[in-house]
């Protein structure tokens, strides 16, 4: 998978949270998870609340601590280690021996790696003003020599994210929620990063509001040369902002591809629910449109069903799916997903007429 | 599931509830704030109409009038509200009482704010059924309690009912919630974003249940949302609210294409689409929302809009009539009507 132009590259991460008392792994939050991102380019991830995205995206910049697996930070590795479990012969997690993590200093890849949080409110301190939240950044890195070419600094990365440069002594309740998630990507830009993880950005502001940050993200990338994670729920989004997009299933990565691609030929069974369940703002298409409603709702992830963890919820389930877990594979050229149904035919152009209606 | 049916025509010929020219304000200390200033609407027996605006712009706040619901100190103000020829606003508190969960129900974005914890679910629907038809027995009300649960697809309603809300999934927490507001069977329902807080698959279900409920009883339901996708797929009629106002009303067709006010066209092009043919940047709406405490003397999108005019920053533009049902309140329709207009704006709106 590596390539040279491969900026982070992610190899079967696992993060579990143990729960107290329990024996076991407990919460199997993210299991498994491969794949590479390149330089200059912005990945997507959807995927249902509780699908992990969120705890994958923490877990790359060890803001969690990964249980398993590896990441590779410009071909640098951040961490290391083998699957600490194993599983017995009734299909329970058993913790066997694993050597410890191999892991480095974090403190100089924060320069690099940095995360936009979901939400603004909650990210910002309230008792800092807006100037100290932007300026902590570059006092922990010491990137400014003396008061005069901080504040200059200041001020020049918040005109850089729309805010008016006089506002950095107020505080962040005199912000609306839109100024507020910029002073969130200031603060991110303060180090000068080459990676961000941005995590749901956008999911709490106004719809009049999450285009013009949409675009300010998008302007950020083209001028700096940034490269996304962009972790959101809204497919429509998603797809705009990314060159491929990563799709979740209960800690799982189920498919992977070009954006549209994916849209356009899903191949995951989840995938392509997850489109037909998005309501299109065109009344005339959404009244001609037949849509496949999923039922049921999401497996708890502390005992995830066995085989394909979506075989419960799954229209063309088998005897197989129940039983094996199925691996990420390349179907097409760059299009990757993992299902056992995707064999010799693929069921994307050919679904079954037992659709629920 | 295609086909969206148009409403049955009202049985006396009269609306089921007609909304004029509703004012709503709250007295705060810093102030009188104009939640709600001056809208008008009708809703129609089997009508959807849908009410979309963004947070703040008073959408919630006219559905809590309507129930009955708004705390001091919000207070209406000015206009009627009249539910099957009867004026709600001069309810005595009895009949409120009667009339919510009665004739009307509500139901709110948050399930589990609105379920009692300490409570099982079964008990919660009986209660709400019997509160209204007294002579119904327990056991009469716990079998309609769970064809209730049954009808909104929450299998083994029996077993479900003896369960406390904790117990149920934020989507099964919604079908009960519904359950709850349809029990005794409602004239109008009035949907407070009730698919916001769930997954976009789970959303999928719940609009396929209220499209399947609308229909099988004709009631009219009161959709207030701020995903327009939500809009084109389940509402007859749409209300669009800026800061307040009433900016623009229509069917869902004339809504999405053949907006009138600059608002609805920034809304719809601002937003990504899935169906996009190729990466096009967004066309956002430059600005921030009103501030209600100081909104603007004019039209409250002036200084937001691309295309305002003097006019616009100083007086509210009236309502002009674009066709059957579609009216705008918008400076720029107003011109497009007079006839030695000077101005060479019509092509504006959508430029």
């Amino acid at each position: 998978m590596a390539e040279h132009d491969t900026l982070l590259q992610v190899e079967h991460l696992t993060k579990y949270f143990p729960i107290k008392g329990h024996a076991g792994p407990g919460v199997r939050a993210v299991e498994d998870v491969s794949f590479s991102i390149r330089r200059g380019e912005t990945l997507g991830l959807v995927g249902e609340s509780g699908c992990g995205k969120t705890t994958l995206g923490r877990t790359i910049l060890r803001l969690h601590e990964p249980t398993s697996g590896a990441i590779l930070y410009d071909g640098v590795p951040l961490y290391r280690r083998d699957y600490p479990f194993q599983a017995t012969a009734q299909g329970e997690l058993v913790k066997r021996h694993a050597p410890r993590a191999q892991a480095v200093d974090m403190l100089p890849y924060r320069r690099k790696m940095q995360i936009i949080f979901q939400d603004p409110s909650a990210s910002l301190d309230p008792r800092m003003t807006v100037g100290e939240i932007v300026g902590e950044a570059l006092d922990i890195h010491r990137l400014c020599d003396g008061r005069a070419q901080r504040a200059a600094r200041i001020r020049e990365l918040l005109s850089m994210v729309g805010l008016n440069p006089e506002h950095a002594d107020r505080y962040p309740h005199e912000f609306s929620g839109g100024q507020q998630q910029r002073v969130g990507i200031a603060r991110a830009l303060a180090v000068e990063p080459e990676f961000i993880v941005c995590d749901e950005p956008i999911s709490a502001l106004d719809v009049s509001i999450q285009s013009q940050v949409v675009n300010m993200l998008e302007d950020m990338q083209a001028e700096l040369g940034l490269t996304y994670l962009f972790i959101a729920h809204d497919l429509s989004v998603v797809r705009h902002i990314s060159r491929r997009i990563g799709v979740m299933y209960l800690g799982s990565l189920v498919e992977l591809a070009e954006s549209w691609e994916l849209s356009r030929h899903p191949l995951h069974p989840y995938t392509q629910n997850l489109l037909s369940a998005v309501p299109v703002p065109d009344p005339e298409l959404s009244r001609s449109r037949q849509r496949a409603v999923l039922q049921g709702d999401i497996p708890s992830p502390i005992h995830p069903p066995a085989g394909c963890r979506f075989h419960t919820r799954c229209p063309y389930a088998a005897g197989r799916c129940r039983e094996e877990v199925p691996l990420l594979r390349e179907h097409d050229p760059g299009h990757w997903a993992a299902c056992h149904l995707l064999g010799e035919t693929a069921p994307a152009d050919n679904p079954p007429a037992d659709r629920e209606d | 599931m295609q086909q969206r049916q148009t409403p049955a025509p009202p049985p006396e010929g009269r609306p089921l509830l007609e909304v004029r020219d509703l004012r709503v304000s709250f007295f705060t200390p810093a102030g009188e704030v104009r939640a709600v200033s001056g809208i008008s609407y009708q809703v129609d027996y089997g009508e959807v109409v849908g009410i979309v605006g963004e947070s703040g712009s008073g959408k919630s706040v006219e559905a809590y009038s309507i129930m009955g619901l708004l705390q001091p100190p919000g207070r209406v103000v000015g206009g009627s509200i009249t539910f099957e020829g009867e004026d709600v606003l001069s309810f005595s508190r009895r009949e409120l009482t009667a009339f919510r969960g009665g004739r009307a129900a509500m139901i709110f974005q948050n399930p589990m704010t609105c379920l009692n914890p300490v409570y099982t679910v079964g008990d919660q629907l009986i209660e709400a059924l019997r509160a209204h038809q007294k002579t119904v027995s327990r056991r009469e009300a716990a079998q309609r309690a769970a064809e209730m649960l049954e009808r909104v697809g929450i299998h083994n309603p029996e077993r479900r009912m003896r369960q406390y809300p904790h117990e149920f999934s934020g989507g099964m927490r919604q079908r009960v919630m519904i359950a709850m507001g349809l029990i005794c069977h409602p004239k109008l329902l009035i949907a407070d974003e009730p698919t916001t807080a769930l997954d976009v698959t789970i959303q999928a279900q719940i609009l396929e249940l209220m499209k399947d409920l609308q229909r099988q009883t004709n009631m009219g339901i009161i959709f207030i949302t701020h995903n327009l996708g939500v809009v084109a797929e389940l509402c007859h009629k749409v209300c669009v609210m800026y800061a307040g106002k009433l900016v623009e009303q229509g069917s869902v067709d004339d809504i999405f294409y053949r907006p009138g006010h600059p608002y609805t066209v920034g809304l719809l092009r601002s937003m990504p689409r899935l169906d996009a043919q190729e990466h096009q940047r967004l066309i956002p709406i430059e600005g921030t929302p009103v501030d209600m405490l100081d909104p603007p003397e004019g039209c409250p999108f002036a200084p937001r809009c691309p295309h305002a005019m003097e006019v616009c920053l100083r007086r509210m533009p009236p309502y002009v009539d674009l066709g059957p049902g579609h009216r705008s309140a918008c400076w720029l329709r107003v011109q497009e009507r007079l006839p030695a207009s000077p101005s060479g704006r019509k092509e504006a709106a959508h430029g």
